[in-house]
C-alpha cells in the first residue's frame, strides 16, 4: 500500500483522517436507535394492552400488524415504509392544498425503525404482562384502583423484569438494523464507513473499524442491561 | 395497482427466487455444521478453544450483518487479488462473484447465532441419558452421534425454525453486493418500470410464502418426535 497517509492518519478524527466521520456516524446510529427504541416501547405497550384488552377488530388489526412486520424482511420494510411514508405524507399535504415537504432523513429513519420495533415490542410486552401472577392484578382491582392507577402501580413495575431480557435483545437488533438505513441513503455508521472506504480505497481498514465500533456499542449495552436487570429484579428470588 | 409487468419479468423473478433460496440453503446447511463445532467448543475444554469460540460468537452477533458482508466483499475482496497466482487460478471466477461473498458471510453469521442455540440445547439434555449411554460403553463420539446431538437438535427445533426465518429475512442484503436475488430483481423492475410499490409487494408475498413454508415443514418435523410433557 503506497498511500500518502499511514493507517493511523487515516483513522485520525481530524481531516484528512476519516475518524471523525466514523464517530459522527456512530453517534447518529446511537441516536437513531434510541429514537426508534423509544417509539417502539410506546407502540409496544399500547399494542400489548390493545391485544390483551381490546375488542375483536382491535386485536385483529394488531395481529395483522405484528405478523406482517415480523414476516417481511427488514430491508423490504425499511425501503417500502421509507418511500411509502414520505410519499403518503406528501400526497396528504397535497390533498389538503399544502406544499410538499422534504422529510428529514433522520425522522424517517427513526419512524420506520420504530414501527418495526413496535411489532416485536408488542409481543415482548404481551408475554411479560401475561406472566404477571393474576392474583396481583385481581388484588389491585379489589382495592378499587382505576385501570390507569393499576397499570402504573402494579402492572408496569411487575412487567419490567419479565420484559427486560426481550427488551435487551430488541435493543441489540435495533442498533444492528439501523445499518439498513444506509441502503436508503441516510448517513449513519454503515454509510459513513462506505464513504470513507470508497474515498480512500482502504476498504478492509474502515469496515473493520466500523465493526469494532458496533461491537463496542453492543458490549457497552450488555453491561447497561445487566445492571438494569439487577436493579429491577432486586428483592426477587434468584432464578437458577 | 399495475401488475402487467409480471408477464415480461417472470423469468427474472424466478431466477431471483432461485438465488434467494440457494443463499438460504447454503448458509443454513453449512452454518449448521459449523455451529455444531462451535457449540461443542464452547462447552468443552480446553479453555483456549472455548474462549476462541465464545469470542467468535460475540463478535459476529455483536456487529451488523451488513458490515460483515461489506467487510468481506469490499475489504477481503480488495485484498484477494494481491495473493499471487489466485487471479489466474480456476477459483477466480467463483471468488470474484458477489454471491460467493454473500454465501460465506451469511454462513459465518448464521453459524454464530445457531451455535448459541445449540449450546443451550446441548446443556439441556438430561445428564442421566448421557451417563446411561456412557455406562453402556459408548465412546464419546458415539455418545455425541447417537444420543447427545439428536436429543439437543430435537430440543432446539422450534428455535432453529425461528433462526432460519431470520436468516431468510437477512438474504436481501446480498443485493448490496451485486447478487441478483429476489430483492435485487424487484429493485431492477422498480427502476425499469418506475412502479414504486407493486414489485415490492410481489417479492414480499414470496418471502411470506417461504416463511410459512419453513414454519409448516418444521411443525411436521416436530410432530415426528413429540416431546412428552
Amino acid at each position: 500500500m503506497s498511500s500518502a497517509l499511514s493507517l493511523l492518519e487515516l483513522l485520525s478524527p481530524y481531516p484528512p483522517g476519516w475518524g471523525g466521520v466514523l464517530i459522527a456516524g456512530a453517534l447518529s446510529t446511537v441516536a437513531i436507535s434510541l429514537g426508534a427504541y423509544g417509539i417502539g416501547i410506546l407502540v409496544g405497550l399500547l399494542g400489548a394492552l390493545g391485544k390483551l384488552n381490546g375488542n375483536r377488530p382491535v386485536t385483529a388489526a394488531l395481529d395483522l400488524y405484528t405478523t406482517a412486520v415480523r414476516a417481511v424482511p427488514e430491508l423490504i420494510l425499511i425501503v417500502g415504509l421509507y418511500y411509502a411514508g414520505t410519499d403518503g405524507i406528501n400526497r396528504m399535504l397535497l390533498a389538503l392544498g399544502l406544499p410538499a415537504i422534504e422529510i428529514n432523513g433522520f425522522v424517517a429513519a427513526v419512524a420506520v425503525l420504530g414501527i418495526v420495533q413496535g411489532a416485536y415490542m408488542t409481543e415482548v410486552f404481551r408475554g411479560a404482562i401475561l406472566a404477571i401472577p393474576i392474583g396481583q392484578i385481581e388484588a389491585s382491582k379489589a382495592f378499587g384502583m382505576r385501570p390507569s392507577l393499576r397499570f402504573r402501580r402494579i402492572v408496569l413495575p411487575a412487567l419490567i423484569p419479565n420484559a427486560l431480557p426481550g427488551l435487551a435483545n430488541l435493543w441489540m437488533s435495533v442498533t444492528k438494523d439501523s445499518a439498513l438505513i444506509a441502503v436508503v441513503g441516510y448517513q449513519e455508521l454503515a454509510l459513513a464507513t462506505r464513504l470513507a472506504a470508497g474515498n480512500t480505497k482502504h476498504y478492509f481498514l474502515f469496515f473493520f473499524a466500523a465493526a469494532l465500533l458496533y461491537l463496542a456499542i453492543t458490549l457497552v449495552s450488555n453491561v447497561i442491561f445487566s445492571a438494569l436487570e439487577l436493579h429491577f429484579r432486586r428483592g426477587q428470588p434468584k432464578i437458577a | 395497482m399495475n401488475f402487467s409487468w409480471i408477464s415480461t419479468y417472470w423469468p427474472l423473478l424466478a431466477a431471483g427466487a432461485v438465488q434467494t433460496v440457494l443463499l438460504l440453503v447454503i448458509s443454513v446447511t453449512l452454518g449448521f455444521i459449523l455451529a455444531i463445532g462451535l457449540a461443542l467448543a464452547q462447552i468443552n475444554e480446553p479453555r483456549a478453544i472455548k474462549w476462541l469460540a465464545r469470542g467468535y460468537c460475540t463478535c459476529l452477533r455483536g456487529t451488523p450483518l451488513l458490515i460483515q458482508l461489506w467487510l468481506l466483499y469490499y475489504g477481503v475482496g480488495s485484498l484477494l487479488p494481491l495473493i499471487p497466482g489466485l487471479r489466474a487460478s480456476f477459483l477466480w471466477p467463483i471468488l470474484r462473484e458477489g454471491f460467493f461473498f454473500a454465501a460465506v458471510s451469511f454462513t459465518l453469521n448464521y453459524a454464530a447465532y445457531e451455535a448459541e442455540v445449540l449450546r443451550g440445547a446441548l446443556l439441556a439434555v438430561p445428564k442421566g441419558e448421557l451417563e446411561a449411554a456412557r455406562s453402556l460403553g459408548m465412546s464419546p463420539a458415539q455418545v455425541l452421534r447417537r444420543i447427545w446431538l439428536p436429543r439437543a437438535i430435537r430440543i432446539a427445533l422450534p428455535t432453529i425454525a425461528g433462526e432460519i426465518v431470520l436468516q431468510l429475512k437477512a438474504t436481501p442484503l446480498a443485493f448490496t453486493v451485486t447478487v441478483m436475488d429476489l430483492y435485487a430483481v424487484a429493485y431492477k423492475i422498480r427502476q425499469d418500470t418506475l412502479l414504486v410499490y407493486e414489485p415490492l409487494l410481489v417479492v414480499t408475498a414470496f418471502y411470506v410464502f417461504l416463511t410459512l413454508l419453513v414454519t409448516r415443514v418444521f411443525r411436521i418435523v416436530e410432530a415426528q418426535v413429540p416431546i412428552r410433557r
